[in-house]
């Protein structure tokens, strides 16, 4: 096996046996288990003549609900990447953990790698193991799905990556407690220049809206967020959202347009170079 | 930043054609800002010897084993590693290392720790076991195998780090204050294992600033102080000279004091160590703390330890 996955596979080892995997099981099954019963409630509203509430509108409501908790979904899910991530080449530098393994033929490069792949496959399959979860327990307590669940998943998956790939950069120079807090606080503020950016766009104000531009592309979080958004809303909603023009692009809970390619041809390029910065800043880091 | 150099082409030390050497190291300077890590240190550790690198805290060891394996960068100077260029991954593949600050996944076993080091040795898979088990045994931890590192104390944990280093029968093996969490027991121990890897041919490089540690175990060692090696050769190039210990009373500090003509005192009330002086010079010495009005009760000449020569050298360097 090469050093790289050797690393890796350590990674995921440390997640389970710190039993870090064991907590997010429990807590996203009690979660998952409250929203379905949250959800459920939702198909027993009536309205004021005692009548039940029509599909659309329960339809349009869940879609809703689930945006915001899909948002705080992602949110811990990128904050707690950045967490992880934030500890985890200085932590083993300043504890000496790292000592011996880098007296083996082992390039830093791989080093790095392998902690990236590591955790970014765990990133990866706890959003498309929680998210399925939830969508499944959605569609169970209301019949809801939203229009596009596969890219609902991947958008939340990427945007846990961005955090996890900002937490490592950090990581290879600064101790854990700061790499963990600069990439959570970068994460707020991608978001409030998204918003920013939402709202320039609303009021047809070009430095405003260009906030937001920027911001996509120096931490893309908030941007790929926007595609979750997009990947959940019902057909019914984007067309009235869009018949209200600009004005309509002013919430940072609703998305018109899906993310552009170039935005997302970005993203990969944004993750190359972040990685190669964390393995440029790692080599040349003397220990 | 410059980055570190991690190539895998050989290049052979210019001194490779007679018999490699294990270490060597020709002017290798290490400044951080204004302080002097290590200040050209120019060394070589012959293959399959025990060399033993002494010196006060923070003389510039740890340093110093830090930039043969390539994990700090020379600010000048070059160095060698088994006849391959520092940083060279190849020539790690033959080096076993025990930091000083040794830390292991408290999350796995004993076993696994090793079974990691094995892999990215890389050892062949189909000799991990017997390695495993034979380093368990050497290092005394068959019976923790098992267990989580989480569990051990700090004396185990560097059992288990020596037990790491020993991986694969190395050619350099690089200890870097071994004994710093042992025992009485585990010092003999670790003592035991360096002679066995001499025994085998593989060069040790010994961190230490326990003299005794060295002076039975090593062949040949280099004492730095400040950045800078200040004396190094081979034990008996080393202390060949005689101390001389007298216990006399009546002594006042200022009578001591014109004693200095015979070399460095260690004075220890009425026992007085002169740590490097001429056997020749013993009546003379006696007669001086006599006409001093000193009361000698007992001179024993003895050959010169490693901390006499060690505590000299570093008060030659003080002036």
């Amino acid at each position: 096996m090469p050093p790289f996955l050797v690393i890796a596979r350590l990674t995921i080892q440390e997640a389970s046996r710190r039993r870090l995997l064991l907590a997010l099981l429990i807590l996203t099954l009690v979660v998952v288990g409250f929203s379905a019963w949250g959800f459920n409630k939702i198909t027993t509203l009536t309205r004021s003549n005692g009548e039940p509430l029509p599909p659309d509108q329960i339809a349009l409501l869940t879609s809703q609900l689930l945006i915001v908790i899909t948002f705080m979904f992602s949110g811990v899910l990128a904050l707690s990447a950045a967490v992880v991530a934030g500890p985890l080449i200085s932590s083993e530098v300043e504890s000496g953990l790292l000592l011996s393994i880098l007296a083996r033929p082992v390039r830093r490069s791989e080093i790095v790698i392998g902690k990236w792949l590591g955790l970014a496959a765990l990133v990866a399959l706890y959003a498309a193991f929680a998210g399925t979860l939830e969508l499944g327990a959605v569609d169970w307590a209301t019949g809801y799905l939203p229009p596009h669940p596969v890219e609902l998943l991947a958008f939340v998956a990427a945007e846990g990556l961005v955090l996890l790939s900002v937490g490592l950069v950090l990581s290879t120079r600064l101790s854990g407690i700061t790499a963990g807090v600069i990439a959570l606080v970068s994460w707020l503020i991608a978001w409030i220049a998204g918003v920013v950016g939402d709202i320039g766009a609303g009021l047809e104000n070009q430095a405003l809206a260009n906030v937001g531009v920027v911001s996509h592309l120096v931490l893309p979080s908030d941007g790929l967020w926007r595609g979750a958004i997009y990947a959940m809303e019902p057909d019914t909603l984007i067309a009235a959202m869009r018949a209200l023009g600009t004005a309509g692009r002013a919430n940072p809970f609703a998305a018109t347009d899906p993310p552009p390619v170039e935005f997302l041809g970005w993203v990969v390029v944004w993750f190359a170079l972040v990685l190669a910065l964390s393995v440029w800043s790692f080599r040349s880091r003397e220990i | 930043m410059a980055e570190l150099a991690e190539t895998t082409t050989a290049v052979a030390s210019p001194h490779a054609a007679a018999g490699t050497p294990a270490v060597k190291t020709v002017e290798l300077t290490k400044t951080f800002g204004r302080t002097v890590g290590l200040a050209g240190l120019t060394m070589t550790v012959p293959s399959g010897e025990v060399f033993g690198f002494l010196g006060p805290n923070g003389a510039g060891k740890t340093t110093a084993v830090k930039l043969l394996l390539g994990l700090l960068k020379p600010t000048s100077g070059q160095g060698w590693l088994l006849g391959r260029r520092l940083g060279d991954l190849g020539a790690r593949r033959r080096i076993g290392y025990l930091p000083e600050l040794f830390r292991y996944q408290a999350w796995l076993t004993a076993a696994e720790v090793l079974a990691l080091h094995c892999q990215l040795a890389p050892l062949p898979r189909s000799s991990w076991k017997d390695e495993i088990r034979t380093v368990l045994e050497t290092v005394g931890l068959s019976q923790r195998a098992g267990d989580r590192v989480g569990t051990f104390s700090k004396g185990m944990q560097q059992r288990l780090g020596l037990g790491a280093a020993l991986l694969g029968e190395p050619d350099l093996v690089f200890l870097d204050e071994p004994t710093s969490a042992l025992d009485p027991v585990g010092r003999h121990d670790v003592r035991e294992i360096i002679r066995g890897l001499a025994a085998r041919g593989t060069a040790v490089f010994l961190n230490s600033h326990l003299l005794s540690e060295v002076e039975q175990v090593c062949d040949r060692v280099a004492v730095v102080d400040h950045g800078r090696v200040i004396a190094q050769g081979t034990m008996d190039e080393l202390l060949g000279g005689t101390a001389v210990r007298v216990r006399a009373t009546g002594l006042a500090q200022a009578d001591k004091n014109k004693l200095a003509s015979f070399g460095r005192i260690d004075d220890e009330g009425d026992q007085l160590t002169f740590t490097s002086l001429d056997a020749e010079r013993v009546p003379e010495l006696v007669a001086m703390i006599v006409s001093l009005g000193g009361r000698v009760y007992e001179v024993a000449p003895r050959h010169q330890t490693l901390e006499d020569r060690f505590l000299q050298l570093l008060e030659d360097e003080e002036r």
